[in-house]
């Protein structure tokens, strides 16, 4: 398949249109001086990403990432920046300095090319058939309560002990009487 | 659309998470690159459930797990890091060194 078939499917522009912006916001996140930009470039990744789950069909799982990141995990960041007193204008020592970037940024682009030259060699130009509608929550929501069971308890779980853990450790401990004399 | 298209944007997005991981001073940008990482799973989980047109959902029903677990993970993640920066006044990964000798 060469570049100009590609381009001829509306779909792949829609594609583009989406997974730029999306990539170079991802840039943006780990690249940026000013801290409170980055974490508001993260927004933008992850809609673009909540955009391409729409594309595929998986309604759900898009305006999940919508309500879950945008919404209350993107909040969170922004207030642990406030917590931690980040430099709100533009700062130099947010990264590492440059000697410490650059092996970071080969083992990256290895690692891109590792896993390119994987998956070009065993999946070449095989199509994916865009879903002629978007996945019923309904479907989504009985797999999981059946198939998927078990591990759904097991992550409210893990919901559950990241809830208490994070009042634990956010909590200011009264030192006992004792100690204080 | 190719499948190849879907996972070299996922593979683009986690090596460029990576790099954040790698790099970045700051302990909060440290978790806002492995966000990025976790997108970009999300990303692959959900173009393979499309691709193989799985009657169960699997990719999207793993995607919203991966999406439940990365809301905790960041709910500890930032505790950890204030109850760092109250200690230790700073929140610089680098200034961590208590365990290192």
């Amino acid at each position: 398949m060469t570049i100009g078939d590609w381009l001829s499917e509306a779909a792949n522009w829609l594609f583009l249109f989406l997974a730029v912006p999306t990539l170079v916001a991802s840039v943006m996140v780990v690249s940026s001086r000013n801290v409170v930009r980055a974490v508001l470039y993260l927004v933008i990744a992850l809609a673009g990403s909540a955009a391409l789950f729409l594309m595929l069909g998986a309604e759900f799982v898009g305006w999940t990432i919508v309500l879950v990141y945008i919404g209350a995990v993107i909040i969170l960041f922004l207030i642990g920046i406030m917590i931690t007193r980040a430099p709100l204008t533009k700062s130099v020592d947010l990264s590492h300095p440059i000697s410490a970037r650059a092996p970071a940024a080969l083992l990256s682009v290895l690692l891109f090319g590792l896993v390119g030259w994987a998956v070009v060699v065993s999946f070449g130009s095989e199509t994916i058939p865009l879903p002629d509608e978007a996945t019923r929550t309904g479907e989504i929501g009985v797999s999981i309560f059946t198939t998927w069971v078990i591990p759904f308890e097991v992550v409210s779980f893990v919901l559950l002990a990241a809830l208490i853990g994070g009042i634990v450790l956010a909590r200011r401990d009264e030192a006992p009487a004792e100690q204080q004399r | 659309m190719t499948i190849v298209q879907w996972i070299l944007l996922g593979a683009a997005m986690f090596s460029v998470g990576l790099y954040g991981v790698l790099t970045r001073r700051n302990a909060v940008l440290v978790l806002a690159s492995v966000e990025i990482m976790l997108a970009a799973v999300n990303i692959n989980l959900v173009a393979f459930d499309t691709y193989l047109a799985d009657p169960e959902f699997t990719g999207q029903i793993l995607a919203l797990f991966v999406i439940a677990l990365a809301a905790a993970e960041v709910g500890i993640g930032i505790a950890i890091i204030l109850m760092i920066f109250r200690n230790r006044h700073s929140a610089d990964v680098d200034e961590l060194n208590l365990m290192k000798y």
